[in-house]
């Protein structure tokens, strides 16, 4: 029977608290802004004795990541947390911590990535890691940063897949702001997320096994092969974790969460704080008549690109709003935006694309930019035509 | 309907506006209500004007963005009035509430609100902090003079809220100046 009690929580806050109550064997980090609150909260619980985990405070990120890795070989269950340009500092260790098939899981509380320097709000930072092979699954509220990092253990350790898992919330956004958490009783996420006990270890000395090895054209490539097939893998642990957590905590989860879809003719994708704000504006333009649905996209990697294709039948066009440009892409548009095209193309869909680049450094998203999107996404679908493939909102020109 | 009620909050980094803008939000956890309280972050310097957010509602709120129009702003250092246009977006018939020791139509005139539709309110939030706490910490007290203006949340349970949260770590004649602080801006508060 779970306990939940409500609190009043910055969204770092409610991530460090679902860290607490998983009580990892390590964590080790490195504090940059606005990911600081978590493993400065987590620091605490250390030294307040409020959990049992070996808290290596390291050097950088760099090191942060090197200690994850070392740990998870050892057989332990491993956290830590970053952003921005932390995480860009791990970026030789992310691919190595996917490839070695550690089951870590980060929280990254997104930021926009220098320079210029900033400290607010972007995914420039995960999206920069998107192909080094972990799961990314993107968090609207605290309250969804909570429920995602103790799934994200479940996702992680699970014996089929064995990755790493990154879970995102917006900076600031939701990160420093206060909402209403519902938090689990501790005991009910340690019972969720259950013991773990890796099948290889470093530390299993009647059993040597060798980590990081040397690996050339004889058999790299099939290694390489094994791990895509592992992401292949994971959209159905992701379903059935975030369902099983539904039956559990009264909050499921699936790759995408459609919202006022059934009938829709246009729709908007949005990841994270934003959907929120999206749905409001959606929820008004429908009570006018307006035949317009969301898709909130939760995960990320592995894309669930037929899924989508499939959730946008019928549909006639849809816009996506991505809060990072993938520098020197087709007319510089953003990463979600590239994906759901080849998703689209792939399943021989004709519904109508386009692309918004928003939020870059925090700049704010208000209803008014929504509701252009959608006034200019009715004029696609109305017209078929499109006139504009990326656009930017909220930018002065 | 609209449901949602939105206040900013005006000071200067260090004096406790952002602690203020959550405990507001914590009491309204404490009635049922939906909640969201935010900070505006830029170059975090002691003594800069720096400005905090709260939003309270009867339904769960779900947007995330600056609030630019609310209806109530509150002022917690005085010398910001001139400095910054505290009234900018305030609803025509918003509240503004402000600590200083000056009346209401010092404030209107100040700000040149005389004969508009909005209500001025005026707490000496600073003496009465100066006299209860010994400190000059008023922005916490600033919630008894939002409470009084418009109701969002009962005086007594926010009163606890603060029995609770400060006695956790305080002494407990500590607590209770606070506890008088806030009581004596909820009563002293004057509009005009």
């Amino acid at each position: 029977m779970v306990v939940s009690t409500k609190r009043a929580l910055e969204g770092a806050h409610a991530s460090a608290h679902a860290m607490r109550q998983i009580n990892p064997d390590v964590v080790a980090a490195y504090p940059i802004t606005p990911q600081t609150a978590i493993v400065q909260t987590y620091s605490q619980y250390v030294a307040d004795g409020e959990v049992d985990t070996e808290f290596i405070a390291v050097e950088s990120e760099h090191a942060a990541m090197s200690a994850c890795i070392g740990a998870a070989a050892a057989g332990g269950r491993v956290m830590t947390a970053t952003a921005a340009n932390g995480l860009a500092l791990m970026w030789e260790e992310l691919y190595i911590a996917a490839s070695m098939r550690m089951p870590i899981v980060m929280s990254c509380v997104n930021r926009a990535l220098s320079a210029p320097l900033n400290i607010h709000c972007d995914h420039s930072d995960s999206m920069g890691a998107r192909d080094a092979g972990w799961i990314h699954i993107f968090s609207e509220t605290g309250q969804e940063a909570y429920d995602n990092t103790i799934q994200a253990v479940r996702i992680a350790e699970h014996p089929d897949l064995l990755l790493p898992v990154m879970v995102m919330q917006d900076g600031f956004i939701t990160g420093h702001a206060v909402e209403l958490v519902e938090v689990a009783d501790d005991a009910s996420v340690q019972r969720f997320i259950g013991s773990y006990s890796p099948a290889h270890s470093l530390l299993d000395i009647d059993h040597p096994t060798t980590f990081g090895a040397w690996d050339l054209y004889d058999y790299y490539f099939e290694h390489k092969r094994q791990q895509t097939d592992a992401l292949s893998k994971a959209m159905k642990v992701i379903l059935e974790v975030g369902q099983e957590f539904g039956r559990e905590f009264g909050r499921p989860y699936g790759a995408f969460e459609p919202y006022a879809m059934d009938d829709a003719e246009i729709a908007v994708i949005v990841l994270s704080s934003t959907a929120g704000t999206c749905r409001t504006v959606i929820r008004e333009l429908r009570q006018k008549g307006l035949k317009v649905g969301l898709l909130k996209l939760r995960v990320f990697r592995p894309f669930p690109a037929a899924e989508l294709a499939e959730a946008l039948k019928g549909v006639k066009a849809v816009a996506v709003l991505d809060r990072s440009i993938s520098f020197g892409s087709m007319q510089g548009s953003g990463p979600v935006f590239l994906e759901l095209c080849a998703a689209l193309y792939a399943a021989g869909s004709k519904t109508k694309a386009i692309n918004y680049i928003y939020g870059l450094g925090g700049r704010d998203v208000l209803p008014v930019d929504v509701e252009r999107v959608i006034h200019e996404l009715k004029q696609v679908a109305d017209s078929g035509e499109v006139t504009s493939l990326v656009s930017y909102l909220g930018l002065r020109e | 309907m609209a449901t949602m009620t939105e206040i900013r909050w005006h000071g200067r980094a260090g004096q406790g506006i952002v602690t203020a803008s959550e405990l507001l939000a914590e009491a309204a956890l404490k009635e049922g209500k939906f909640f969201q309280a935010f900070p505006e972050y830029g170059p975090e310097r002691m003594g800069a004007p720096i400005k905090a957010y709260t939003r309270i509602s009867s339904e769960p709120i779900e947007v995330h963005y600056q609030i630019l129009n609310p209806e109530i702003v509150v002022v917690v250092n005085p010398n910001l009035l001139g400095v910054i246009d505290v009234t900018e977006g305030l609803a025509e018939d918003g509240i503004l509430i402000v600590n200083s020791p000056d009346t209401p139509e010092d404030i209107r005139s100040k700000l040149g609100l005389s004969g508009k539709k909005v209500r001025v309110l005026v707490v000496d939030a600073t003496r009465i902090a100066l006299e209860t706490i010994r400190r000059d910490i008023p922005a916490t007290l600033m919630i008894g003079a939002v409470i009084r203006a418009t109701g969002l949340v009962r005086v007594e349970n926010t009163l606890h809220l603060v029995e609770e949260k400060l006695g956790a770590k305080l002494r407990a004649e500590v607590v209770q100046s606070n506890v008088t602080a806030l009581r004596r801006a909820h009563e002293e508060v004057k509009e005009g």
